[in-house]
């Protein structure tokens, strides 16, 4: 169990493990996660099951490392067990054919969005994929978006790839070509599902977005995961993690996120000093 | 010495401002002379009240005695025939509320310190390294699952596996132990102790999974499809409970399960040797007055907090929480803020805690659970400058199993309804004990429920008739 079968690097800091776990990958659907811990000391994490594969028996998990857990499973290889990996957690998207599906991925954010375009597609809805991310070389998944949806869509932040700008650039210009969206799925980095979900409000577009918040049991216990939606507190790992962007209070997400910056740093810079191999792309502390 | 003119003998403990910054158990244990001056104050009643006390019936006169005469090893094989946890209960039982409140010593003197005397029993099989399982008989040909290995469900798995049946637990997180592990404090109780009587439960043939979220993972109808003939569910503690005030999502506000697992559980008192974090605190509001709120606060004051406060809205004679566990926060230097309600919780621009608006209270009229109501005083409203509030007031259920089970009730607060006399469910061949049930209770209420479910869920396997009810009057004869 919880072996890692396949190990690749889909972009500087972004790596791909395909995990052996038969169970977990017949009963996860779309829009779920697990929590994994690495070691004996390690913290429990959620990362996005980004697809299944139940006749392999095998989970994918794609995961940017940006702190020392996730810069740790970085390290891990081929043959490598992940001490434990617990799911599927959270509620399954909700799929049906609403029609029109627009499936908005960013940064990272594309590898849990697309299960959903995925099933989504099965459905039956014609499902609009529009990835994004900084910079050409830091886009993933393109090829399996592709395959995922209907069509497929592209915006860089820095023009390097597809249309300058950003996600939310591209649903805005296929609205005004008069393209008919049923329904907004947005998952990224929080400014990116708060910008979705302006951008969608402006349209009246329904709106989904699934919320990355700070876990410790995952199953429901201890509540460190709440958000404010719709004015009352909901907690990510039982209510979600899928959300109305609407009713989501993102400024109170983000500083939410932010909580353990300090320790998170601390952490980091004592990881990288005593592997000084394991570089992070993005380790500047602002 | 005559009998009566021996006191209740009290065990060593770690000094206040010593143990307030460690989180070593603050209690060493009786030695061997002080257990049996001890077990020797108790006069082996014909008819012993203590045992009634106990719900999980432990033959308590029978393990004194053994103690008093020197075979300390079979105390402990005693207190294993009715218990399989006694290391843990002996710490964590309300005992004065149990047993010793029946002891008849304790009428004109204070009762016999049983839970002081079982701590000791199975310490000293443990620490001789002679704990042993005993004969199991062959298999029953019946399985069964347990969902949760917290107290209900090593119970219920111990009593199983030692009527010939196999059993599998399904642990949702990576370790045994429930809340034994992930919210009672190591000052309270080692974690080593757990680890140690859950491979008791080990060696008794019991197999424990691990990151196994029964309701996600698998459903309890693909349980019973998949070969276990009975399931028992002990999925513990659910959400907690929040003040419903202004201000706490802000950063710094816990509830005390979250605050107890990272501590507990994680080891974030180890960080950064261990990778999770914990608020690094210097001023610490805990709101609530049971068992957990008296954990929480002294575990921030260990985490190095310099001042935490336990703000209560009722007086000291309504706390929930064990008069042992007061005494002992108070001793380390705790501050009791009671009959005070927190208003709202204020934050700075980051989002993070920097106090807490309070109003006094005084006690009214009796309410519906017999306690003085209490209300607020108008006009009394106060400042508290603190940087981290944990919220100790209370969970309610876990919605994952009943969410997923058809044909499994609950009632109106989502805990699973359960019979008194056999822990039976709506769902045929499926059981339910412990917090999930009852609310948040104590670790023995979980394993007196778990008792009672093994043997119902044993004559369900074996196609035993269940019991008939006790008559109500004499029948006529």
């Amino acid at each position: 169990m919880n072996e890692i079968i396949t190990r690749k690097v889909l972009a500087e800091g972004v790596k791909e493990f395909a995990v052996a776990a038969p169970r977990l990958a017949r009963a996860r659907r779309a829009g779920q996660f697990v929590i994994v811990r690495v070691n004996e000391t390690g913290e429990r994490i959620p990362l996005t099951i980004a697809d299944a594969d139940p006749e392999a028996g095998t989970i994918t998990l794609i995961f940017q490392e940006v702190g020392k857990s996730t810069l740790l499973l970085g390290t891990l290889q081929e043959g490598d067990r992940i001490l434990d990996v617990v799911g599927p957690l959270g509620r399954p998207t909700h799929i049906e054919n609403f029609g029109t599906v627009a499936c908005l991925g960013g940064g990272i954010g594309v590898a849990p969005v697309h299960p959903i375009a995925k099933a989504m597609k099965e459905a039956g809805n014609h499902v609009i994929g529009i990835i994004g991310a900084r910079t050409r070389d830091l886009l993933i998944m393109e090829d399996r978006m592709k395959a995922a949806t209907s069509e497929l869509h592209i915006s860089t932040d820095d023009g390097s790839y597809g249309t300058h700008g950003f996600v939310t650039t591209v649903l805005e210009a296929l609205v005004n070509e008069g393209r008919k969206i049923d329904l907004v799925v947005a998952i990224g980095p929080v400014p990116m599902m708060s910008a979705s979900t302006k951008t969608a409000a402006k349209y009246n577009l329904p709106c989904v977005v699934s919320l990355n918040s700070i876990m410790v049991d995952g199953t429901g216990m201890c509540g460190a995961c709440r958000v404010t939606v719709g004015g009352k507190t909901r907690f990510v790992c039982v209510d979600g993690p899928e959300f109305d962007g609407y009713q989501v209070d993102f400024v109170e997400l983000v500083k939410r996120q932010r909580a353990y910056l300090k320790q998170e740093d601390v952490a980091r810079r004592q990881f990288l000093e005593h592997h000084p191999g394991e570089r992070c792309w993005e380790t500047k502390v602002s | 010495m005559p009998r009566e003119k021996i006191p209740r003998q009290k065990m060593p403990e770690q000094a206040p401002e010593e143990r307030r910054r460690n989180f070593q158990e603050v209690p060493y244990g009786f030695t061997p002379e002080l257990a049996q001056l001890e077990a020797s104050r108790c006069i082996f009643c014909k008819k012993p009240k203590c045992i009634e006390g106990c719900p999980v019936e432990i033959d308590i006169p029978a393990f004194v005695k053994l103690i008093r005469d020197g075979d300390f090893l079979g105390a402990a094989r005693k207190l294993k025939e009715a218990n399989a946890l006694p290391a843990i209960c002996g710490r964590v039982c309300p005992q004065e509320e149990q047993c010793e409140v029946r002891c008849v010593i304790g009428i004109k003197d204070e009762p016999v310190a049983i839970g002081r005397l079982e701590r000791f029993a199975a310490d000293f099989e443990r620490l001789n390294n002679l704990v042993e399982a005993p004969e199991i008989p062959p298999w029953t040909g019946k399985r069964a699952a347990v969902v949760g290995c917290g107290p209900a469900g090593l119970t219920v798995a111990g009593e199983l596996a030692k009527l010939g049946h196999k059993v599998t637990i399904f642990e949702a997180l990576h370790q045994p132990g429930g809340v034994l592990m992930y919210g009672i404090p190591e000052f309270r109780l080692p974690k080593a102790i757990v680890e140690a009587e859950v491979d008791y439960v080990k060696k008794l043939g019991v197999e424990i999974v691990y990151n196994a979220v029964v309701g996600r993972y698998q459903t309890v109808d693909e349980l019973l499809a998949e070969g276990y003939d009975s399931v028992f569910l002990g999925t513990g503690a659910g959400l907690p409970y929040f003040m419903n005030i202004p201000g706490e999502n802000l950063n710094g506000v816990y509830s005390a399960n979250e605050y107890l697992t990272r501590s507990n559980l994680m080891r974030a008192y180890r960080f950064p040797e261990f990778d999770t974090p914990i608020a690094v605190s210097k001023k610490v509001a805990v709101l609530g007055g049971g068992n957990v709120a008296m954990d929480a606060a002294r575990t921030a004051l260990r985490l190095g907090a310099d001042e935490v406060h336990i703000v209560y809205r009722r007086s000291r004679n309504e706390m929930p929480a064990r008069i042992e566990e007061i005494h002992h926060a108070e001793e380390e230097g705790i501050q009791f803020q009671l009959l005070t309600n927190p208003t709202e919780i204020l934050g700075d621009d980051q989002g993070w805690v920097k106090g807490m608006k309070c109003i006094r209270m005084e006690l009214g009229e009796p309410d519906g659970s017999g306690r003085r109501r209490p209300v607020p005083i108008p006009g009394s409203e106060f400042l508290m400058e603190v940087d981290t509030v944990v919220v100790s007031i209370g969970n309610g259920a876990n919605p994952l199993v009943p969410q997923t089970t058809p044909g499994l009730e609950t009632n109106k607060w989502g805990n699973i309804i359960a019979d008194k006399n056999t822990a039976a469910t709506s769902k045929p061949g499926v059981y339910a004990g412990g917090d999930i049930v009852i609310g948040a209770a104590t670790v023995i209420l979980a394993m007196g429920a778990g008792k009672v479910a093994a043997r119902a869920m044993h004559r369900y396997m074996m196609g035993i008739p269940e019991p008939a009810p006790e008559p109500e009057a004499p029948p006529a004869a």
